[in-house]
């Protein structure tokens, strides 16, 4: 094995009331790639941002190229070499690649800046990683993905002898993510030292040498990726088993009623002539890639954005919805792919948020009756199992699994009969992951209808009845849990027509 | 994580309420030692005259930057609507009651024209009222053909409505507004925090695209933020003709900023989202003391408007300093 560049040793660090990291031990060898893992607060970001001089450190050591280091901040940690490729790209749109990479450091000439020096360079940087992008091209005109490379070209223009991705493929499609394994593998050959933290256990496998695990700010142990199997990781990150098999047959019955009927709905590019219906009772997955358009459908259907053609039928009834209040007065609620934005109102409490579509339930007169809505909102605490203090927390100090629960009981509240589930366990937990899937069962079971859209396909496979594939906006196909395959949904997804 | 710890008054108020408190205490506590020309009833009555009409437009205007937004018409929005108003009793003869009611129907009108123009066409609700603070200014001047408007005097038989902020009793001046201003208070805080038009308005400023697609009509209720703020430049525009004698075309600019101000020591966050009526009536008292007690030790308006800034860049500066202890 190669060299030791980097160690933490006994990391510890504790905010008011929480022991963030206890003792925690990190190894990072020369030319490894070395994944980060584990549920969500469990100390990954903490320890990276102690690494990286966002936080000081209560006690322990790092030793980075064999001497005892500490950063005041991210700067210094750069400017020695260590550099984070952050979840969410820090890019300034209205500027062009070259001069996101050079910002704060700008080559001069007679005082003013060399915009043709930084374009060559820049040049240079894309070349060395084997990438295509023009160096004058403004930030915003570029995919997530591309955006993304020049984050890493960023790095590399420091000199960074470690790079520390921090989920790097949530929102990059499946070509992109083969780019990005290529530059990492590149990355890997020139000796540096890279730290990848991610939930995706397939990308673990294939791109990481070790996987260092984290439970609850502690350090759980070290494995060689190559050496173990993905039970074996999962066990260690929540300390039990979990991993279950996917769904073999339909929960629901052929004559169950369709409760949504969409025909034709056209919304843009992204959304042409799709047609589905939903049974009672069923939990419809929506399968494709990323851009295939299942969010824009969903949207759509919502009332989110305006559509321009298409009809929707509740319980055989024509209906038409232009706005999501419209939506919701029929009975359907969407919990959508990006909680922050458009889920939660993150400083507000659990309750203010557990009736915010069904308010005008919770009134007495002209009032808001402050112990009705509590007492709704305890009932539903209790029967999603949302872990916290009271209903009067700021849902911001959720974690995110519970913050998705606290959506869900917004909907649950108002009575929704039809619910959209936009990537429910997107950035959540393992463990949270699961009782999600549990809850979706339990409510399909009850009779609530559901579509669920998802990016994973070991949740589509575990948790529908029957699948929809998109591709580029249309649907390609259907096809019931009974013979779904992943090789089917695959070709269906990449079926362009 | 936040109101765990906390104590006393910091629990009861709020943080940066707290610091206002004290701030106001200290304020009055030096200006009396400094100057016995302070320590008398008719500085207290001074205070509040000036007060009233800084009050309801605050009030009015908490609600828009709650949501995010911001109403600049409210100082020459205020003047149009005591100018209307005025007119309609000088010049046209009407009883004081319908200048009274007037002034409130030309706030309500700047109110719809504020709320259609940001909720409805989208329009930033720095540039709209931005636009409605000129239109205010040229309406005032155009209705009543650029001359001052004095509303009848206190005494005379139209004069009853200036009994509303401050009644003489046997020579006796009793400040009665400040009742008016207390009900208010209470009224409009119960508004923001017990009703759905304010949970609403608070969660429009901390996510709209989340209140959206829960359902809310987020046009109406954004819009009802500045129909409430149109409502208030109506009262406020009555309380000022109350207070001076005579109310003048064209004046009114920069009032606003004392309104936005008093809001925004008062911890009402530019941001939106958060704010309180309590800590904006704080706000205000603030600022008036200011106004009020800095010319008794002897420094005159250039250093007053020094000192207020001062004032209000510190107090969005504990905010600020908060807030980053909090993430």
């Amino acid at each position: 094995m190669s060299e030791v560049i980097l160690t933490m040793e006994g990391i510890d660090k504790s905010f008011p009331g929480v022991h963030a990291l206890d003792h925690v031990n990190l190894e990072i060898r020369k030319g490894e790639v070395h994944a980060l893992m584990g549920e969500n607060g469990a100390g990954k970001s903490t320890l990276m941002k102690v690494l990286t001089g966002i936080y000081t450190k209560d006690s322990g050591k790092i030793i980075y190229e064999g001497k005892e280091v500490e950063y005041g901040s991210p700067k210094e940690a750069q400017d020695a070499g260590i550099v984070i490729v952050h979840q969410e790209l820090n890019m300034l749109g209205h500027l062009s690649v070259a001069q996101n990479i050079f910002i704060g450091r700008e080559p001069k000439k007679g005082g003013l800046i060399d915009d043709s020096r930084m374009n060559t360079e820049a040049a240079k940087l894309f070349e060395q990683l084997k990438i295509k992008i023009d160096p004058k091209e403004k930030m915003n005109r570029l995919t997530v993905g591309k955006q993304q490379m020049c984050e890493i070209a960023k790095a590399i223009s420091h000199d960074a002898k470690i790079i520390v991705f921090d989920e790097p493929t949530a929102a990059l499609t499946e070509t992109e993510i083969q780019e990005l394994f290529k530059i990492i593998r590149d990355l890997r050959k020139k000796q540096m030292g890279i730290v990848y933290i991610s939930h995706r256990m397939d990308e673990i496998n294939v791109i990481t040498d070790r996987v260092t695990v984290m439970r609850d700010g502690a350090y759980v142990g070290t494995l060689i990726t190559k050496e173990s199997t993905k039970s074996d990781i999962i066990n260690m990150m929540v300390g039990r088993v979990i991993y279950e098999e996917p769904k073999t047959e339909s929960a629901i019955s052929e004559d169950a009623p369709v409760v949504l009927k969409v025909e034709h709905l056209n919304a843009g590019k992204m959304v042409r002539d799709v047609s589905f219906s939903l049974h009672k009772g069923e939990i419809l997955g929506f399968s494709g890639l990323m851009g295939a358009g299942r969010t824009e459908t969903a949207r759509a259907l919502f009332g989110a954005d305006k559509k321009e053609r298409g009809e929707i039928y509740i319980n055989g009834q024509k209906i038409e919805i232009n706005s999501p209040s419209d939506a919701v007065k029929h009975g359907i609620g969407y919990l959508s792919e990006d909680r922050k934005r458009f889920g939660i109102v993150t400083e507000k409490t659990v309750a203010e948020n557990a009736t915010l579509a069904s308010l005008d339930n919770y009134l007495s007169g002209m009032f808001i009756n402050k112990k009705k809505e509590n007492e709704v909102t305890e009932e539903y605490v209790k029967q999603l199992k949302i872990k916290t203090p009271g209903v009067d927390q700021l849902v911001v100090n959720l974690s995110g699994g519970n913050q998705q629960k606290a959506v869900i009981a917004k909907w649950l509240i108002k009575d929704c009969d039809i619910l959209i589930f936009d990537e429910p366990t997107r950035g959540i937990d393992v463990g949270a992951k699961s009782e999600i899937y549990h809850l979706m069962s339990t409510l399909a079971a009850e009779g609530k209808s559901i579509i669920m859209i998802s990016s994973e396909m070991p949740e589509i496979l575990r948790m529908s009845d029957r699948i929809m594939v998109m591709c580029e906006g249309k649907k390609t196909g259907e096809i019931g849990i009974e013979e779904a395959t992943q090789e089917k949904i695959m070709h269906l997804a990449t079926q362009r027509n | 994580m936040e109101n765990n710890h906390k104590k006393g008054l910091v629990k009861v108020v709020g943080t940066q309420k707290a610091v206002v408190v004290v701030v106001l205490i200290v304020l009055f506590g030096f200006f009396c030692i400094m100057s016995p020309m302070f320590r008398q009833y008719s500085t207290i009555l001074s205070i509040l005259d000036y007060s009233y009409y800084i009050t309801f437009m605050a009030i009015g205007v908490t609600f828009c930057l709650i949501t995010g937004g911001v109403d600049l018409s409210i100082g020459t929005g205020m003047i149009c609507c005591g100018l209307v108003g005025g007119y309609m009793i000088n010049v046209m003869g009407m009883p004081t009651i319908v200048g009274l009611l007037a002034a409130i129907v030309v706030g309500l009108i700047f109110g719809v024209i504020n709320g259609t123009l940001v909720a409805v066409l989208n329009i930033p609700p720095f540039i709209a009222t931005l636009g409605t603070m000129m239109v205010a200014r040229g309406i005032g001047s155009i209705a009543t053909g650029g001359l001052s408007q004095t509303w009848p005097v206190a005494g005379s038989e139209n004069g009853w409505f200036r009994n509303i902020f401050k009644i003489d009793i046997g020579g006796l001046k009793l400040p009665v507004g400040f009742m008016l201003i207390i009900v208010t208070v209470i009224v409009m805080s119960i508004v923001l925090n017990k009703t759905n038009v304010g949970r609403y308005i608070i969660a429009i400023g901390s996510n709209k695209e989340a209140t959206r697609l829960s359902g809310v009509n987020v046009v109406k209720y954004q819009m009802s933020a500045y129909i409430i703020s149109g409502f208030f430049i109506g009262l406020a525009g009555i309380s000022y003709a109350a207070t001076f004698q005579a109310i003048a075309p064209g004046t009114g600019a920069g009032l606003e900023l004392d309104a936005i101000g008093g809001a925004i020591i008062g911890g009402t966050s530019m941001n939106g989202g958060l704010g309180s009526i309590v800590g904006t009536l704080l706000g205000v008292f603030i600022m008036s003391m200011l106004k009020t007690g800095l010319p008794y030790i002897g420094l005159q308006a250039n250093w007053q408007q020094i000192i207020t800034c001062a004032v209000l860049i510190g107090a969005v500066f504990i905010d600020v300093q908060k807030n980053k202890k909090l993430q």
